[in-house]
């Protein structure tokens, strides 16, 4: 969607590679991204991928069953380490969830026409992963069958949940999330499913596909309204991504534990869930690409372009952790001195130092134009900064807990297998959702490339 | 439209639907109709055209103040809900904080401004459209799947004084449209 | 709520199949003559029963089984059985008339929902400590000292706080067993009557009877007149832990047994030979209190000092201002240079040319500053040491001429005192020879404890006929023909004697659970009355002693104050034999003379004493003192001959400090016998020194202490009973996880946790303590203003000894769950109030400190702002209250807790399902479930209970009337509690010492709880320079 404003011509021309391979027509674009989901047949790779990451969502119920049946016990978690993987993942998945909307919203608003192509699976990723991201917080709490507790509302105790607590804060902004950019996921598919209804053979896609479009018939004055409230969600969205992983910093930044009590943590993690976002991104675009053919709408460019707000975000993720030692050494506080130094030579030392490698030293690479134009490094270079930032969420909450104010109280923390078993779950289950959106939803907007091809094609064809 | 239903008893048709090959031509047919006095006309696009909605007269939409009216409305009640909560309701000394500890209440405020907005404008821009609306005579018209593709449709309702069957469809063909055609009701 | 609790409720009574009585009748009628049955399911022979009986018990059930539910439901059928049982039999046994009197606390008759107290009495070794029982709808819920008690003043020990748990343990034997066949009480005593016959004729040649230590008079009036009616029986006694030392000392220093009592408050110098004088042996608990008493810098009479020599870590050598690390066999020359420096004036040959430089330095500052003293010191032998070195102490504080004033000797407490080695060596001996019939052992665990060379387990099979009363059927019940199932303290009438002479009336607070009998009746049942019950015995004793025309009063005016006046001993006048005591040391240096390199130090655990507490669960997790081990023993050694041996430990990636440790296993060879054991590297150890602790390794101890540690009474032969030298370690290469609950040692620098200073230093500058509490100015919000009452602790770091009986007090008050090794292991440990021990300085000699932290109850607490459903929230008083049935376990407030005083149940730690452990709780607090935090709530059920008393008398709450638990069980008057506002009460005052300070007060948590600064008292003589 252009946001109202004239057609670009020079969008097709710009230097570098171009957001769309010329030679497109209104109908080729729509009959191409339309037949991945109508015609094209179900292939033996998407049910095995799909069957794969099936079993990993049965393992996931699995671990959910024992784990509601015996208690968080099972995990590894203890005094003082009261937080471990799934505080990690959760942080984890969040960031993930992030690079979605970014890419829809603000790139919507800064009007780069690069975002079209790859902006409806971004933001499909982004509600997987808030998803995926949610269950973390109900399940981790020892009684999760009250988590409900968290959210207002008249309960027969009379009391109501503690607005001064992070953790409430967490929940408003992660359910606004989910809802906003589920909302703006949909709007943005309306078109794209009255393409379908119009264009699907059997009888139940036009009734299923007609029921999602609900009655959509591209009326001049229905786009009219449609844009204006398309760019004001846009608009919405782009505070409340930064708001979201604020707030989730904040979980930290609000307790006194030292490594979490630091005010540069909300800019740091905003910074940290885009650059894991776009390594999301990447990450499945370009096997995405391959396998649907779609070279030529996710071109170079939009990887290039991806590259680079990876290497920008990555610097501003490595200046938060000098800072973070600086102000150590500045503030002179014994605790934070102690945590910097445990970080650095403490038993997790290992996990630190694999951290800085993967989201210090690897994104450097991404200076040489020739690593930022091969597909292979920057699918490789995207797996890295994945797990990077893991491990970054990880020594955030288990190294700054396992030692802090009373050394009598130090402790250390190790996951055990249901540890794992839930995290590969919630993997599973993110991918078998992907899966299901290939097969089932139009991966680009086709409304949005016809407007590409308008602006690209000098003159209509007869 | 008295006249018409009285000569005609009810409307057969909706109206007449010229298909177009590109949206310069469509914006170009739009101005021409307007110019002749049609006042129902519409235009149906596979993609937002600049400009078309203006000229078939459509001023402003009121998506933008529903919005507003929405985040004002979520941004209020998510502050009052949590002071009633905490002060007024269940006041409790927690960690020795005020009962109104207004920068900890915040976060949820914006959280609640955001949501109210965009719930607003969603829910507003589907109702000022009156969807959803699964059926439309529209639809009755042949080709008109591609307007969901690569065509472009330019609609006179029968219900526009100046319609008449035939001299409109002339009209219509005068503007080189694709081909012209009539929409049942 | 939780779904798991139902599906494991089955095999509940209700759910266990119905009794067939049809078969009961069947077999009642087939039967003929005289049959007992004691209940319906041992007539039906109900399987469950049976099972029970054979003891098939699955893992234990206090400690979590990680997700096995099948042996949990099977052990919960067990239960319901032995309920069953239980209740059943209890529904046909006879009710004891016996009357009790309840403490005057109390009023008239019982109100439901009131607890009463009574007054009772626990003898544990060679002493007994006076107890208040908390008694709710009668059932003994929780142990309180009895302040009348000279041995108690209102504190008891981690023993006594354990004892309701060891009467409610599931575990215990409950059926009278004949060759394992269960038979009536009834046909034991007619079984008796045929063997008295039988013994008359032989004037009782070939009968003896095994007993412990007995302080009980009447017991060993019964005793005397079971010899005199069979003059050629024999009675030995054998107590592990018990001090021949002591006895034989006082032999060789006054040619008689005498009781050694010291007046520690009248003392400005001690010094400790080896003697941990402040947490065991008799006295103990009055000894700490009077010594903390002159522990106050501000003290009338200026603050103590106390020198300890000893050859491993005690509180006792923790809470000294100098301690020397010597071997246990060097303790004696040490005791004799003191004295030969006091005497002469100059240090011995033997001193001057063995001696280290170290050792000369202390062994003349002691010399000098007890010279300094005469007659305001004092001098305390070990009870592990031998009689020479008590011999000497004795001779030394004669020279001081502190006899009389701070030392006083009496008749001795024991019945009988005698060298008990000696007199089981001769019963072994006896055995060998064939001239033991019969066999009565009353109490102890011979099999398991005796002295390894003495092949006690083998030497039993010679005995003919050998009977066994024991609370566990156990490693000795295994071999015995008869196995009676004895009574619990607190189920049982006896007397008893304070570490003073001052007797007390043993009063049960409940009718035996399972029929237990007590040493009374079955030494009755060999008597002319066979079927006296105890009560009548114990009566009639003190009856038969009291004379007075009116009995009846005194006798309940005894049971009511927990003292019979007037029994305490009255001082002897004995005089030591200086040149005997010395000739005697020269012989112990002669015995020590060419030891190999390794020399063994045995002690009773600090946890579970001797092994009779082996399957108690409070006590087995309780972190021991110095160690902060649980679970287990190990073979302590000093970190230089660790160095030497290669020997490690490394904190466990699971847990980790607050968790696992993982040492090496060694190998031990004392003189021949073997036992691998787990190394554990402690500062402050002697040289060439490995401590070993009794009471672990036993293979029937029941459910909990199965499989625990390992048995030092392995390698502990009649020649070192204590201490041995020529032991061999060998390095077996194998590693062992310990659950330690602290393992890192070091407070590491500019942490101010436990502030400490030297008696000087804290006359120069009193307020050193107080620092870095920012100005309330700082904090943006306007802080809350606690009209009324305001509850706050104060807790002395000086006078805290370390002694952990507030963590089981806390414990047994407040339900909270035992989790385990496994899941102490994790980190999980369940205690609402810890002790931190932290060593400072140099690591071979490091100054010890302990400090108790319970919840901080912060004002501006930093758990309750983190709580997203308002779990933990603030009371009007202040309190940091947790609200069980709001949390949803998030665990945030842990996290954000500096001080990490949160406990989580991170599965379902409390036994929902254990009938007897039901009776155990205390009514008044909550049983948490899976999923919730918890946390020290000050003992809110008792300042509730005491604003009740306060409203209903229309008054305020009197400083003093709200005791916590801790706070009641300690000691030293280390902790405590009341009303901060009330600028009268004690904790305000205390509050307004210089000394005071918070801890991490820079976070402005401003907590309730706060601390009095340590200060010790050095002889500058000897004081080295150490930072602070």
């Amino acid at each position: 969607m252009s946001a109202g404003l004239p057609a670009d011509q020079s969008v097709g021309t710009r230097r570098g590679t171009p957001v769309l391979e010329p030679g497109y027509t209104y109908g080729s674009v729509t009959e191409k991204i339309s037949a991945i989901v109508l015609t094209r047949p179900t292939t033996r790779g998407w049910w095995l991928g799909f069957g794969v990451s099936f079993l990993m969502v049965m393992m996931l119920f699995y671990t959910i069953s024992y784990l509601i049946a015996v208690g968080v016990g099972i995990w590894g978690i203890n005094i003082p380490v009261g937080w471990g993987f799934a505080i990690v993942n959760f942080v984890w998945w969040i960031g993930i969830g992030h690079a979605g909307t970014l890419i829809s919203a603000i790139l919507l608003l800064l009007n780069q026409k690069w975002r079209t192509s790859i902006n409806r699976f971004a933001e499909a990723m982004t509600l997987f992963a808030v998803a995926c991201a949610g269950l973390f917080p109900l399940l981790h709490a020892g009684r999760p069958w009250y988590a409900y507790w968290m959210f207002p509302y008249p309960s027969t105790m009379g009391i109501w949940p503690q607005f001064r607590s992070p953790l409430v804060w967490d929940v408003f902004a992660v359910s606004t999330y989910f809802t906003v950019s589920l909302m703006f996921w949909f709007v943005g598919l309306i078109p794209d499913f009255a393409t379908l209804r119009d264009r699907a053979t059997s009888r139940a896609r036009q009734k299923t596909y007609g029921m999602l479009a609900m009655g959509w018939r591209g009326s001049a004055r229905h786009w009219h309204r449609y844009q204006s409230a398309y760019l004001l969600l846009a608009g919405l969205a782009t505070p409340l991504v930064v708001s979201v992983h604020t707030v989730v910093s904040l979980d930290f930044a609000v307790a006194i534990v030292p490594g979490w009590h630091t005010t540069i943590f909300p800019p740091y993690f905003v910074a940290g869930a885009i650059y894991s976002g776009f390594a999301m991104v990447l990450t499945l675009a370009i096997p995405l690409r391959a396998i649907y053919k779609l070279e030529d709408f996710i071109t170079m460019r939009h990887l290039e372009n991806m590259a680079k707000v990876m290497l920008a975000t990555g610097l501003i993720v490595g200046y938060g952790y000098i800072v973070e030692f600086f102000m150590a050494w500045y503030g002179g506080n014994t605790y934070e001195i102690f945590l910097s130094l445990n970080r650095l030579a403490g038993p997790y030392r290992l996990f630190y130092w694999a951290l800085i490698a993967c989201n210090i030293i690897a994104p450097q690479f991404l200076w040489f134009r020739r690593v930022r134009t091969s597909v292979l490094a920057l699918f490789v270079m995207s797996i890295i900064v994945n797990i990077g930032m893991w491990l970054e969420r990880f020594v955030i909450v288990v190294v700054s807990l396992h030692r802090d104010f009373m050394p009598s109280a130090w402790g250390m923390y190790s996951p055990r297998i249901w540890d794992w078993t839930m995290f590969a779950g919630t993997i599973g289950l993110f991918l078998a959702l992907l899966f299901l959106f290939l097969r089932f939803l139009p991966v680009i907007s086709i409304t949005e490339m016809r407007e590409l091809v308008a602006g690209t094609q000098s003159s209509d064809k007869k | 439209m008295q006249a018409s239903t009285h000569t005609r008893g009810l409307p057969r048709i909706y109206g007449l639907m010229a298909e177009f090959d590109s949206t310069a031509q469509l914006v170009a047919a739009a101005e021409r109709c307007r110019a002749a006095g049609f006042q129902y006309v519409n235009a149906y696009t596979p993609f937002p055209v600049e400009g078309l909605a203006e000229v078939l007269g459509f001023r402003r939409s009121n998506v933008p103040l529903l919005t507003l009216i929405g985040g004002i409305l979520g941004g209020a009640g998510g502050y009052f809900m949590q002071y009633w909560m905490a002060a007024m309701d269940y006041p409790l000394n927690v960690g020795g904080r005020p009962l109104n500890s207004w920068p900890m209440f915040i976060p949820v405020t914006f959280e609640m401004t955001v949501l109210g907005a965009a719930i607003f404008a969603v829910l507003g821009m589907l109702a000022l459209n009156k969807l959803p609306m699964p059926h439309h005579p529209v639809f009755n018209a042949p080709r008109f799947a591609l307007a969901s593709n690569d065509r472009f449709f330019l609609c006179i309702e029968a219900r526009d004084p100046k319609f008449d069957r035939v001299a409109t469809e002339k009209f219509l063909e005068s503007l080189n449209a694709h081909d012209v055609n009539e929409v049942e009701n | 709520m939780d779904c798991s609790k139902h599906n494991k409720r089955e095999g509940h009574p209700a759910a266990g199949q119905p009794l067939d009585l049809h078969a009961a009748r069947e077999r009642l009628r087939h039967t003929t003559g005289k049959t007992y049955w004691r209940s319906l399911e041992e007539l039906s022979l109900d399987p469950q029963f049976t099972e029970l009986l054979h003891r098939e018990f699955p893992r234990q059930a206090s400690e979590w089984p990680e997700a096995d539910a099948v042996g949990r439901r099977d052990f919960l059928k067990l239960m319901a059985a032995s309920l069953a049982l239980g209740g059943l039999s209890a529904g046909c046994a006879r009710k004891p008339s016996e009357t009790i009197v309840p403490y005057v606390r109390t009023p008239e008759g019982m109100t439901l929902g009131k607890a009463l107290y009574f007054a009772t009495a626990m003898p544990l070794g060679a002493s007994a400590i006076g107890l208040l029982v908390e008694s709710h709808e009668g059932r003994p819920t929780k142990i309180e000292g009895n302040p009348d008690h000279p041995g108690s003043l209102g504190a008891t020990d981690v023993f006594a706080q354990a004892a309701v748990l060891e009467l409610y343990d599931p575990d215990r034997s409950q059926v009278l067993t004949h060759l394992g066949d269960i038979r009536a009480w009834s046909s034991f005593l007619a079984e008796a009557r045929v063997v008295v016959e039988a013994l008359k004729s032989t004037k009782g040649a070939r009968f003896r009877v095994l007993t412990g230590s007995v302080i009980s008079p009447t017991l060993g009036d019964q005793l005397q007149s079971l010899l005199a009616q069979f003059p050629d029986a024999r009675w030995h006694q054998w107590e592990p832990a018990g001090s021949d030392g002591a006895r034989e000392g006082a032999r060789l220093a006054f040619g008689r047994y005498v009781n050694t009592i010291y007046r520690v408050d009248k003392a400005d110098v001690i010094v400790s030979l080896d003697a941990d004088f402040l947490a065991s042996g008799p006295g103990g608990i009055r000894y700490a209190r009077e010594f903390a008493r002159r522990r106050r810098p501000d003290v009338p009479g200026g603050m103590n000092r106390l020198y300890v020599a000893e050859p491993t870590p005690s509180v006792t050598g923790a809470s000294a201002d100098h301690r020397l690390a010597v071997r246990a066999s060097e303790v004696s020359e040490l005791a004799e240079w003191i004295h030969s420096q006091l005497t002469s004036g100059r240090l011995s040959d033997t001193g001057k040319n063995s001696g280290s430089e170290e050792k000369n330095r202390w062994a003349s500052a002691v010399a000098h500053d007890l010279q300094k003293y005469r007659g305001k010191s004092l001098v305390i032998a070990g009870e592990h040491q031998p009689a020479a070195v008590h011999a000497m102490a004795h001779a030394i504080n004669q020279s001081l001429a502190n006899v009389g004033a701070t030392v006083l000797y009496t008749e001795p407490v024991e019945a009988g005192p005698t060298n008990q080695l000696e007199s089981l060596r001769e019963l072994t001996n006896d055995m060998k020879a064939g001239n033991v019939e019969l066999l009565l052992i009353l109490g102890g665990n011979p099999v398991y404890d005796a002295p390894a060379d003495f092949q006690f387990a083998e030497l039993l099979k010679n005995v003919r006929t050998r009977i066994h009363l024991a609370l566990f059927e156990d490693e000795t019940s295994q071999l015995c023909h008869w196995h009676i199932p004895e009574a619990h303290f607190l189920e049982s009438w006896s007397d008893t004697r304070a570490y003073d002479g001052t007797a007390s009336v043993i009063q049960p607070l409940i009718a035996p659970l399972y029929h237990g009998k007590t040493a009374h009746e079955v030494l009755g049942a060999f008597s002319d009355q066979p079927s006296r019950t105890s009560y009548e015995i114990v009566r009639e004793y003190w009856k038969s002693r009291a004379g007075g025309s009116d009995f009846e009063k005194p006798w309940r005016k005894s049971l009511h104050d927990g003292v019979i006046a007037g029994t305490a001993f009255a001082p002897l006048h004995v005089a030591a034999k200086v040149a005997s005591s010395s000739r005697a040391i020269g012989s112990a240096a002669q015995a020590r003379s060419g030891g190999a390199p390794w020399e063994v130090v045995f002690r009773p655990d600090p946890a579970i004493y001797d092994g009779r507490f082996a399957n108690n669960g409070w006590l087995q997790e309780t972190p021991k003192p110095v160690t902060k081990l649980t679970w287990d023993n190990a073979a302590i050694v000093s970190p230089a001959s660790a160095q030497k041996m290669g020997l490690q430990q490394r904190v466990a990636a699971t847990g980790g400090e607050h968790g696992q440790t993982l040492s090496e296993v060694i190998e031990l060879d004392v003189n021949g016998s073997k036992v691998t054991a787990a190394a554990w590297i402690l500062p402050g150890q002697a040289e060439a020194t490995v401590t070993l602790h009794l009471g672990y390794g036993r293979w029937r101890p029941g459910r909990v202490g199965i499989q625990k540690g390992f048995n030092a009474y392995a390698v502990r032969a009649s020649s070192g009973l204590w201490s041995a030298s020529g032991a061999a370690l060998r390095k077996t290469g194998a590693r062992y996880p310990l659950a330690c609950t602290q393992a890192h040692y070091n407070m590491e620098s500019g942490r101010n946790l436990i502030r400490g200073t030297t008696l000087a230093e804290f006359h120069k500058d009193p307020k050193f303590g107080d620092e870095d509490a920012p100005p309330k100015s700082l904090s943006l919000y306007k802080e809350y203003q606690y009209a009324g009452y305001a509850w706050g602790m104060a807790i002395d770091l000086n006078a805290c000894i370390g002694c952990n009986s507030c963590v089981v007090a806390c414990q047994s008050e407040n339900n909270i769950p035992v989790v385990g090794k496994e899941q102490v292991m994790r980190g999980r440990e369940m205690h609402w109030i810890r002790i931190d021990r932290y060593f400072e300085g140099d690591i071979d000699t490091p100054a010890t400190y302990f400090q108790p932290v319970p919840c901080m109850q912060c004002e501006n607490a930093p758990c309750e702002e983190v709580c997203p459903v308002g779990a933990t929230v603030h009371s009007a008083e202040g309190l940091n209250d947790m609200v069980y049935n709001r949390c949803i376990g998030t665990r945030y407030c842990s996290n954000n807790c500096p001080y990490k005083v949160r406990r989580f149940n991170f599965l379902r730690f409390a036994d929902w399902e254990t009938p007897s452990l039901k009776l155990l709780r205390n009514p008044e607090v909550t049983v948490r479930s899976r999923g919730v935090m918890e946390k020290c709530t000050y003992c809110v059920q008792r300042i509730n209970a005491g604003r009740m008393e306060a409203e209903k008398q229309n008054r305020e709450i009197r400083d003093g009337e709200i005791v916590t638990a801790c706070q009641a069980s300690c000691p030293t008057e280390a902790i405590i509690f009341g009303n901060a506002n009330d600028p009268h009460s004690r904790v305000a005052k205390l509050k307004a010492q210089p000394r005071n300070y918070a801890l991490l007060a820079d976070l402005n948590t401003r907590p309730r709880t706060t601390y009095l600064a340590a200060v010790r008292n050095p002889n500058p003589e000897l004081e080295t320079p150490e930072k602070r």
